[in-house]
């Protein structure tokens, strides 16, 4: 690809919008996915009594349990808003894009 | 509901051999039909892109889930509870990272391997020597690891002699590599990973059955048989900057995993690599709680006692529990399947590491990027896979007395942070250069086997590990006195019943050696403290017990390096080192391409030639 192409398209405001959200999408994820796992170690580092109380009185399960359980679970659920974004969402935009610049 | 100690665990099962020879037969198969479809390096390296998603997410889960992660976690889970469980956490969030961070840009820039991305706009000598160091370096450790566990876990399930259980594998994985290539590589293990998904989803499915499918009623059991403690974080990590360490090692260690990240060449576009992590994060997620449910199934049904007394480590466990709740057959099948499984494993290795060597090595640095043809790629990443392979064979024998659960650690700890700052700053910081990129692999790797070294895993408990042992001895021996000391009378009357009981069970007819042995020493010991308590002047025992543990004690010196996991100070190193050398002196060719790469990166402009090479 030439590099004048290049600039054609980094100055082009349909592609500066697609890599905003793109980066904030990213961004977000990423974030969501360090507070749920590392909330949850730091639970074990400093919580552990928590993690121990019972889900409800005469249970044995402990909360620690489906703590550990969700975290991932929501882990895969990240991956899956993920994929359902970038194949709907993203895809058509740098479809667009492509177009736009007869490639 | 407790097993009765009759197991043929550890002895040459017919049935197991049965299967073992039927999936080798398959596999070959496969690998005779996948020759004639791998002509070409793209076809070697990446099957010809002609990998749909699904298929991918299950050769990716494949790579991931592998022996030492069913038969250990499960054992973990088995002998310490909760804590198992929190360690099977730590191994699946490096998923979504892979996915948010990583997947597109490594699609959109590379073509087989991840230094083809690091050294996307750098110059490609140095990074693509660096990258295929730290790729080669992740890989043999963690194949050490594999090899070694493959022999003892063959010995263990078959008794096979570890040299031959060697020498099986690494003759099958040269097979399966060099005439298979990927594609060869993607079904053996698209095949393992349905067989142990399957087989491990029948062992819960037959766990439940016996708590009348109530995981409340699986719980309350494992209170009732153990202690409320059994359900509760304990021991594992009791130091909140190891535990960060850990965790950040393993989250970021799966996004520099070489064998992992090729698997994004195999598929034909962005759309279907993002599918696949998808799809392999749903099954390692679903693995893993089956593999957690069967750790707490064996602990309530076959029992911690029963599960020590084949293997301490507790890896016998989920073989130990299949064969409870079905019979030889089961526990034939599931061993075959983890045999299976560690073949699986080790050919993905075999063919990360080849390609280190033929595309970012010989191709990347020694022919400037371009072979004279693509016979000749193929004639050198041939060749690799059968230095690779035989590398894995002699690996696995010289470690063979050596202590190597430590090295899947130090797999993760080198591609943690000699792979993935690189990798990521190459891809998202405009002002990363060559020698930034250069600086940062090496100070990553080093200070990763440096720190783990001088840890207390390795400078302890490898280095120094025949002082350990008699450490833990004299631990142990002191503690069963200081139990005695607090209520002799008691600790009287409980020996006696005790050893009644091992005697008896040593009489039964048709005992596996392997807990014939562990009884035979709990016998004596027990035998012995009895004749103490009973005549002998303990008090003089006691206190030589103390002496002698404080002279083990002194035996042993402590790690230089106090922290288990050093994952944040060697990934915060190569962070920083890499910013440090990059903001130092500026590349104006590496920020005039990070243009061209951004329209690549986020359009895929210009990375078309990479799905129907």
């Amino acid at each position: 690809m030439s590099s004048k192409t290049a600039h054609q398209i980094l100055d082009d405001p349909e592609f500066l919008k697609l890599v905003r959200q793109k980066n904030a999408v990213t961004v977000v994820l990423t974030i969501v996915e360090l507070v749920l796992y590392f909330g949850f170690i730091a639970l074990i580092a400093y919580n552990k009594p928590f993690l121990a109380e019972r889900v409800s009185a005469g249970s044995s399960i402990t909360i620690g349990i489906p703590i550990a359980v969700g975290v991932i679970f929501l882990s895969w659920l990240l991956t899956g808003i993920y994929v359902f974004w970038a194949n709907n969402k993203y895809d058509a935009m740098v479809k667009s894009v492509r177009e736009r610049m007869g490639r | 509901m407790q097993a009765q100690p009759q197991s043929i665990i550890g002895t040459l099962s017919p049935i197991a051999i049965l299967f073992f020879l039927a999936f080798v037969g398959v596999t070959l198969g496969i690998t005779y039909w996948a020759a004639k479809r791998t002509k070409n390096a793209a076809q070697f390296y990446a099957a010809g892109g002609g990998i749909t998603g699904f298929q991918n997410g299950l050769a990716l889960a494949g790579d991931y889930m592998s022996a030492a992660s069913f038969l250990g976690i499960a054992g973990l889970v088995s002998l310490k509870g909760y804590d198992g469980l929190i360690y099977s956490v730590g191994w699946l969030v490096g998923w979504p990272i892979v996915m948010f961070l990583i997947s597109e840009p490594l699609r959109n820039l590379g073509k087989y391997t991840l230094s083809d991305v690091v050294a996307f706009r750098l110059k490609h000598k140095p990074v693509k020597t660096a990258a295929a160091v730290g790729s080669l370096v992740t890989v043999l450790f963690y194949m050490t690891a594999q090899m070694v566990g493959a022999g003892t876990l063959i010995k263990l399930m078959f008794n096979l002699p570890y040299e031959s259980a060697i020498l099986i594998v690494g003759v099958l994985i040269i097979c399966y590599v060099l005439f298979g290539g990927m594609l060869a590589t993607t079904w053996v293990q698209i095949i393992k990973a349905v067989l142990l998904l399957g087989g491990a989803t029948v062992l819960v499915f037959l766990t439940l059955k016996q708590v009348g499918f109530s995981y409340p009623k699986l719980f309350s059991e494992a209170v009732r048989l153990y202690s409320p403690k059994f359900l509760e974080p304990g021991g594992l990590i009791t130091k909140p900057l190891d535990a960060f360490s850990l965790g950040l090692a393993l989250m970021f260690g799966t996004a520099g995993l070489p064998h992992v990240l090729m698997r994004f060449y195999t598929v034909p576009d962005a759309r279907e690599a993002r599918k696949s992590v998808f799809y392999a994060t749903g099954f390692i997620g679903y693995f893993y709680i089956l593999t957690v449910t069967i750790g707490f199934g064996a602990a309530i049904l076959v029992g911690k006692t029963f599960i020590t007394s084949i293997d301490a480590g507790g890896n016998m466990s989920a073989l130990a529990l299949a064969e409870h709740l079905g019979g030889g057959p089961f526990l034939g099948f599931l061993a075959a399947v983890a045999f299976a499984t560690i073949l699986a494993v080790v050919a993905g290795l075999t063919l990360a590491g080849a390609s280190a060597v033929s595309h970012d090595l010989y191709v990347g640095v020694f022919r400037h990027g371009k072979a004279k043809n693509d016979l000749e790629e193929m004639k050198v990443a041939k060749a690799a896979t059968v230095g690779i392979g035989v590398i894995a064979i002699l690996l696995g024998l010289l470690f063979q007395k050596q202590n190597v659960a430590f090295m899947v650690g130090l797999a993760f700890a080198v591609a943690s942070s000699a792979n993935f700052p690189a990798l990521a700053m190459s891809i998202m910081w405009k002002r990363f250069t060559t020698a930034g990129a250069v600086w940062s692999m090496y100070t990553g790797l080093t200070v990763a086997v440096v720190l783990i070294a001088l840890s207390p895993t390795v400078f302890e408990d490898v280095f120094q590990a025949g002082h350990v042992k008699s450490r833990a001895a004299a631990v142990a021996t002191l503690a069963r006195f200081d139990g005695y000391a607090k209520d002799s009378a008691k600790a009287l009357a409980d020996l006696q019943p005790k050893v009644a009981a091992l005697t008896a069970e040593l009489a039964a007819p048709g005992l596996n050696p392997k807990i014939r042995d562990s009884k035979a020493k709990d016998l004596q010991v027990t035998q012995a403290d009895l004749t103490l308590l009973q005549g002998g002047n303990f008090a003089v025992a006691l206190s030589d017990a103390k002496a002698a543990k404080a002279k083990a004690d002194g035996e042993v010196s402590a790690a230089p390096f106090p922290m288990k996991n050093p994952g944040i100070f060697s990934i915060g190193a190569a962070f920083l080192v890499g910013i440090l050398v990059s903001l130092f002196k500026r590349e104006e060719e590496a920020e005039e391409k990070f243009e061209a790469e951004k329209v690549r990166t986020y359009v895929g402009i210009g990375a078309e030639g990479s799905a129907s090479h």
